[in-house]
């Protein structure tokens, strides 16, 4: 019963989780936003403490469930292993192994200190959360929108306006790379080996272990009862049952599955109050030898080449257009309800949810070694346009905070910079305007070139007390690959 | 003789016309061809015997311009479907058009190359042959001349029936002298005339009322054979004045000096077929079995000093229809036309874009989809997906309905947004259209959809 009831929440979640990646319609934030929100680690760089509080008090009571029903990368391990557990022979593939403590323990101090000297991309690479939402981004998402690019074609040819066409972009080349590396040590272990992932290397399993070895709820085993017919350890993914050592299990590492429970034929396992009068004794293995291999392959990371713009092939009625290339930036952007960049990479986990959920192509995660894999933002593909708030409303670590359409209108992200050179007023003596027309702060006003001539052609000044950096202007310049204005990042995000 | 005379006597005038059909160059197929008022498609095709020189032509003719291309990969050049080409004009020929409008400049200089291989393939006696010197861009004389010799080799003929300086108008008379005159162009085909090689000599006409009334003053000097215009029941009295001159001064002006007129654009690019639902409505509620295009072609082949008109047809469908309008034709009488100059007044109402597809404006140099974007605004004004503001009950519909279908009619990078307003394509756009205006117009309800400030 308890196993059913923990499969059945593990299903909501991780299907919900799953969902917020692959939303298409970005209606279902609303709805369940809050599964993003209460993961463990983005809930601490949120500051949230309340969730914090409320997840260490689960833990404390019923044990590392969080692993169990919380965490997407928890349950994907879960499903993996129960496809390798349906193979012939591999029914009840476990047994029990020591902890790797000084790998655990080792990996949460290097976690902890990358934290707290903000080596994001290391923290990225473990975190669980940011590991799944890198997965599904990268790999799973892509899938889907061609999917559903599928159906807008039969949409169209329907008349229907239910789904429309998507574009698909590589949207960085060494995020995908680092995302199918976590991919394949996920699934490889999971699939030898059941939980060692969540318990040798995950830094939020090993940091709620501390809590689950005093947990007031805990499967026990009754030795009375006990047959050893050691079904309970071949079927503990965790690993953590010894019968054969005293009939003892691994608090630290046991994740609450009650698979033990429901396969023991003599009733000698239950879940229950631990300080009751059947006592249990706690035991603490010490380590032996343990594999390594899954650290080799997790920190397996190659940086691919840059994503090559794809330039889209035309017929003979039209002027080529050649795709945009990205300008560079006296100082990166950072989307709009970021305080400042420091504060926005501080806190970013690299969870990849804004990435998914920007409809305007404006975010992808970045390649810069120093904030690999936390977003940035470019406007090649489009624009941050002024009516969209969905990156601060998905983010679940605070470090895009919510904001409205009207306050995003005051909000100064960077400021725009027009290259002289570049502009096709001043290089083609052609007349424009293009930037100064979709500026939706008025930002950028057109001066003729000529003061004493008011006729003549008329270039683009920017405003820079009432840019926002939405790059708009950027985004819409007709000259190319580089646009002749360009949008470079603040420091400090102010409000004007 | 004015219509009304004309529409008096269309029965029997049919019928001498039919008599006639022994006129040197007339087509086969139309020996008794005789209209005879009745209900439409079910008598032989119209013809109309130029008084000049006696061609039987039919009354329906095929415009060249808009033919099915088949794109092109990987960067080629879009190429003409010919086979498709080949079974429509197989299909025009057998139910007697007999009148192929064609240009050196048309759908990216291959159409004459298309004709000329569909015509070939009957006797060169049974057809006959327009085609232009559209020297827009190299107006030397050696070049205009190529232009001219290519043509021959192109349509696989020795001699042009009907022969046209090309869209002149805009630009006026000094355009006009650039273009043919300073190079002498005017005299080589004034000679050529002569020689027999051009069998009819005239000029198609876009632009102001001024400039029509001097060409029409060269008259006594260079004696124009016929004159090509663009008139339909919408250009009557709505055409973009100044810039353009209403048809109804057109025809008026030409009748007057009893001279042959072919007519373009009869359909506006196919914009009167595809007219608004409540357009529609109207129509239909008087003619339930005929199609909405019937009654722009009916309104054009009603006035009796026309001798073709031309029809754009790009696929086996319109075509079918239009030789069913053709075939026993039945002109509009006098309350009819009435009828059809009040549905104009309509329609010149609705804040649809003038654009006839032709493409003169392509390609921009800024790669953007012009025509495109311009007909899917068309049809959503028609079709009634245009909202007005955002408190409308059906606003999110309208909004999406916009959105969406905007971006599968054109993919992002050709979009309005991307205009700079470089007034490059304004001054090849035969009407007169304003286009960076209505591109940024558009642009501007687009951006107010969403950002909903609508």
């Amino acid at each position: 019963m308890l196993r059913k009831i923990r499969i059945a929440i593990a299903a909501v979640m991780f299907i919900g989780v799953t969902l917020l990646f692959l939303d298409l319609s970005g209606s279902l934030h609303a709805w369940l936003g809050w599964m993003a929100k209460i993961q463990f680690l983005p809930a601490v760089m949120a500051l949230n403490l309340v969730i914090v509080a409320l997840l260490a008090i689960l833990t404390l009571v019923f044990g590392r469930v969080y692993c169990s029903v919380i965490c997407p990368l928890g349950i994907f391990q879960d499903i993996v292993s129960w496809f390798s557990g349906r193979r012939k022979g591999k029914k009840s593939r476990f047994h029990f192994r020591k902890e790797h403590k000084w790998l655990r323990y080792g990996l949460l101090g290097l976690f902890i200190i990358a934290l707290i000297a903000g080596i994001q991309p290391f923290v990225a690479l473990l975190a669980p959360y940011s590991a799944y939402g890198r997965i599904v981004q990268s790999i799973f998402a892509p899938l889907v929108q061609w999917g559903n690019n599928l159906l807008a074609l039969l949409a169209e040819r329907a008349g229907s306006y239910a789904f429309y066409t998507r574009e698909v972009w590589l949207k960085s080349a060494g995020v995908l790379v680092v995302a199918a590396a976590t991919l394949v040590a996920v699934v490889w272990l999971a699939w030898k080996s059941g939980r060692t992932w969540c318990n040798s290397i995950c830094p939020v399993g090993t940091t709620l272990s501390f809590l689950s070895r005093f947990s007031l709820f805990r499967p026990v085993i009754d030795s009375e009862k006990c047959r050893d017919c050691h079904m309970c350890e071949k079927k503990c993914k965790a690993s953590c049952i010894d019968i054969s050592g005293g009939h003892n299990i691994d608090y630290s590492r046991c994740v609450d599955c009650f698979d033990c429970i429901d396969n023991c034929k003599f009733g000698a396992l239950k879940y229950r109050f631990a300080f009751a009068k059947k006592s249990s004794d706690k035991a603490e293995s010490s380590s032996d030898s343990g594999r390594r291999a899954f650290l080799t392959s997790a920190a397996l990371i190659t940086f691919g080449s840059a994503a090559r713009s794809q330039e889209k092939k035309l017929d003979g009625g039209f002027a080529e257009i050649i795709g945009k290339k990205k300008p560079e930036r006296k100082a990166p952007l950072t989307p709009f309800g970021s305080k400042s960049i420091k504060d926005f990479y501080k806190r970013c986990t690299a969870c990849q949810l804004c990435v998914s959920a920007c409809p305007n192509n404006v975010l992808r995660p970045s390649q810069d070694l120093k904030h690999f894999m936390q977003p940035e933002m470019s406007y090649e593909r489009g624009y941050c346009r002024p009516e969209c708030t969905v990156c601060s409303e998905v983010c679940p670590t605070g470090a895009i905070l919510p904001l409205t359409p009207e306050e995003k209108t005051v909000f100064h992200i960077g400021t725009a910079v027009v290259d002289r050179s570049l502009c096709i007023v001043e290089a083609k003596d052609t007349s424009c305007g293009n930037c100064s027309r979709h500026c939706p702060t008025g930002a950028i006003i057109m001066v003729p070139m000529d003061p004493d001539d008011k006729n003549s052609l008329k270039r683009p000044v920017v405003n820079e007390e009432r840019c926002i950096g939405c790059g708009a202007c950027e985004n819409l310049c007709p000259s190319r690959p580089y646009s002749a204005i360009h949008v470079d990042g603040l420091q400090v995000h102010v409000a004007n | 003789m004015d219509r009304r005379e004309f529409l008096k006597v269309s029965g029997s005038g049919a019928l001498a016309l039919g008599a006639s059909a022994c006129a040197p160059g007339g087509a086969k197929g139309g020996a008794d061809a005789a209209g005879n008022g009745a209900a439409a498609g079910s008598g032989e095709m119209e013809y109309r015997i130029n008084p000049k020189n006696g061609d039987k032509v039919s009354l329906l003719g095929y415009g060249c311009m808009r033919w099915p291309m088949i794109r092109g990969r990987d960067g080629e050049r879009d190429k003409i479907d010919q086979e498709t080409v080949n079974e429509l004009v197989d299909y025009a020929y057998k139910h007697g058009v007999n009148y192929y409008d064609t240009s050196p400049a048309y759908l990216q200089g291959q159409s004459e190359i298309a004709a000329g291989v569909a015509l070939s393939r009957y006797p060169r006696d049974s057809y006959y042959i327009a085609t232009k010197l559209s020297n827009f861009g190299d107006t030397s004389p050696e070049g205009s001349k190529q232009m001219y010799y290519d043509s021959f080799r192109y349509l696989q003929t020795d001699y042009y029936d009907y022969y046209l300086l090309h869209s002149i108008g805009n630009g006026g008379v000094p355009a006009f002298n650039r273009r043919y005159v300073d190079n002498g162009m005017i005299d080589f085909l004034l000679k050529e005339r002569e020689a027999g090689r051009i069998r009819n000599l005239g000029f198609s006409f876009h632009g102001t009322k001024d400039a029509f009334d001097a060409f029409l003053k060269m008259q006594d000097q260079y004696h124009w054979d016929f004159v090509q215009i663009e008139m339909n029941y919408q250009d009557w009295r709505h055409a973009r004045v100044p810039r353009n001159v209403n048809a109804e001064y057109l025809y008026e002006e030409l009748d007057k000096r009893e001279l042959p007129i072919v007519i373009m654009e009869p359909l506006l690019g196919g914009r009167l077929a595809r007219l608004s639902d409540s357009v529609v409505e109207r129509l239909k509620a008087r003619e339930p079995d005929l199609s909405v295009a019937s009654w722009a072609f009916r309104f054009v082949g009603s006035y009796p000093r026309v001798l073709c008109v031309l029809s754009g047809m790009t696929s086996m469908d319109p075509l079918m229809d239009n030789v069913k309008t053709f075939s026993g034709f039945n002109p509009l009488n006098e309350e009819e036309i009435d009828f059809i100059l009040k549905t104009a007044d309509i329609i010149a109402e609705y804040p649809t874009v003038n654009c006839n597809d032709c493409k003169y404006c392509m390609p921009c140099p800024w790669g953007i989809d012009i025509p495109g974007v311009f007909l899917h605004y068309n049809e959503m004004v028609n079709s009634g997906d245009i909202a007005t503001s955002k408190e409308q009950a059906d606003y999110k519909k309208l909004k999406r309905r916009y959105l969406v279908s905007y971006d599968r009619a054109i993919e992002s990078l050709r979009q309005a947004d991307h205009c700079v307003g470089c007034k490059t394509c304004e001054p090849h756009c035969p009407q007169s259209i304003e286009i960076p205006k209505e591109l940024q117009r558009i642009d501007h309800y687009i951006e107010a959809l969403r950002r909903d400030t609508l």
